[in-house]
């Protein structure tokens, strides 16, 4: 055996990943899901990808967990610097400006691909897309990470322009949950955050309560039944 | 190079390891065992991978050994400066931004993988920080070879709101896990637990392991070299002294 056991648990954090940003009338919803592995062990099966840039923008991770985490730290910490000098809110497209910036000047050490999406009272509801090398695009939907190949097809029959709120969020749940259902390298639970006028709220799907797709079956002995079954004997049945 | 033709590098001292680390009721649990390898062979038996970094705060290494070593110091020296400048307890966040903005500067090249936990004004933390400098917040955490071993036993008896007791059990009965079913790990069981404004280092709070083969007679040695004779005879008085050649020495 040529590989070592241990390959896996040593290997570089990273998030295969499926995430995604979709505008609709109003405001953005950003989508994710929640699994980060080493090769092929799963390190955190409920992270969250969705991380607080500022009141009004928040940012979906994608490739190496440390370089986006590096990125989003110091694109933070730049915004709050930016808010307090401005004296108002910093916009999205200065937040998705900023990440294009270390994106794209340290495009030779970053593994990294992000969606920066959020709303301002100048331009309402944005989405930006940050590929590896540091370009920005400004798109009314983006998605992302390894799961995103399996939706372009359906992002381009199922989006529509002028999606009320309720129709864009279960559009993400939809699209991230088929994503977790064909790629390994996505999974857990899915993640949403809604940003609009209004402020921002989080929502959470836990991965038993998910849509079935092709040649699903429902959740079954699975490992909630076992810990709420009254003796918990897992090699039983 | 050299290792292309078949000539291995000398390896670190590295940790194969168990280590984990929960949350619980009131606090948080460290746990790890003691085995250090260099290699395939045991180089200490009974070592500490438990670091100190502040009084409130303790963290788990596992990777090469100088480096959670130096790594850990390092930063719990910025920490206790950071106190005396600010005249504060430390926080958890304080000690994780500075060990991953140090281990994301290398790279990945300082082989520290970290269970950092501990409990300060905003309540407990436990935090897992990897090699590259990426860092997950988690109820309960495992990490090293004996990282999927120890998974398993809190994927399946982990819940919400432990006691003390059950705490220190389970965080016990995941260190076994990896003592005996990772050959990388193995020996005793340290744990730590960290509640606040106390804290309980319990250093090999468990010995599954104790040395099976020590003689119950004890050990005898034999006697040592015997002394016969104090007496000194100089050579002189036995022979004569004939110098032979050479000029005698002038100033």
């Amino acid at each position: 055996m040529d590989r070592d056991a241990t390959a896996d648990v040593n290997a570089p954090h990273s998030m295969g990943t499926t995430i995604i940003g979709v505008t609709y009338n109003g405001g953005v919803i950003l989508g994710a899901d929640s699994r980060t592995s080493t090769g092929l062990y799963v390190a955190n099966r409920a992270s969250d990808k969705i991380t607080q840039l500022t009141d009004n923008v928040y940012i979906c991770r994608s490739g190496s967990a440390a370089d986006s985490q590096i990125v989003s730290d110091y694109v933070r910490y730049f915004l709050h610097q930016h808010t307090i000098q401005l004296g108002q809110p910093a916009t999205v497209k200065v937040a998705a400006n900023l990440v294009r910036l270390l994106s794209y000047n340290n495009k030779n050490m970053l593994q990294t691909g992000v969606i920066v999406g959020g709303w301002d009272k100048y331009e309402g509801g944005k989405i930006y897309g940050i590929p590896l090398g540091g370009t920005i695009l400004e798109q009314p939907f983006a998605i992302g990470g390894s799961g995103s190949s399996y939706l372009y097809g359906f992002f381009d029959q199922a989006w529509k322009e002028g999606m009320t709120k309720d129709e864009a969020e279960q559009l993400v749940v939809k699209a991230v949950s088929l994503a977790i259902a064909r790629d390994g390298a996505s999974g857990g639970v899915v993640r949403t955050v809604t940003i609009n006028s209004e402020g921002v709220t989080r929502n959470f799907y836990p991965g038993d309560q998910l849509p079935l797709w092709h040649d699903e079956v429902e959740a079954h002995n699975s490992l909630l039944d076992i810990l709420n079954a009254s003796n918990p004997e897992p090699m039983s049945t | 190079m050299l290792t292309k033709k078949g000539l291995k590098s000398p390896g670190y001292l590295k940790t194969g390891t168990t280590i984990v680390g929960l949350i619980f009721e009131n606090g948080v649990i460290l746990g790890a065992d003691t085995r250090a390898t260099e290699g395939p062979i045991v180089a200490d038996k009974n070592c500490e991978k438990i670091h100190y970094m502040a009084p409130n705060i303790y963290c788990c290494g596992a990777g090469t050994a100088a480096d959670t070593e130096a790594v850990t110091d390092n930063i719990s020296s910025q920490l206790k400066l950071h106190r005396y400048h600010t005249g504060r307890e430390s926080r958890v966040v304080t000690a994780l931004t500075l060990l991953k903005s140090h281990l994301f500067r290398y790279q990945g090249h300082v082989s520290a993988a970290l269970v950092l936990g501990g409990v300060d004004v905003t309540g407990p933390h436990l935090h897992t920080i990897y090699p590259h400098g990426s860092t997950d917040t988690l109820p309960f955490a495992t990490m090293g070879s004996g990282s999927l071993a120890a998974m398993a036993i809190f994927e399946s008896e982990y819940r919400e709101g432990l006691t003390r007791d059950e705490g220190v059990n389970l965080v016990t009965k995941a260190i076994c896990s990896g003592i005996f079913n990772d050959l990388g790990s193995g020996s005793n069981v340290d744990v730590c637990v960290i509640e606040k404004g106390k804290k309980e280092y319990l250093r090999n709070h468990l010995t599954p392991n104790p040395r099976t083969y020590i003689s119950s007679k004890g050990y005898t040695f034999s006697k040592k070299t015997e002394v016969l004779l104090t007496k000194i005879t100089p050579l002189k008085e036995l022979v004569d002294v004939v110098q032979v050649g050479g000029d005698a020495m002038e100033e």
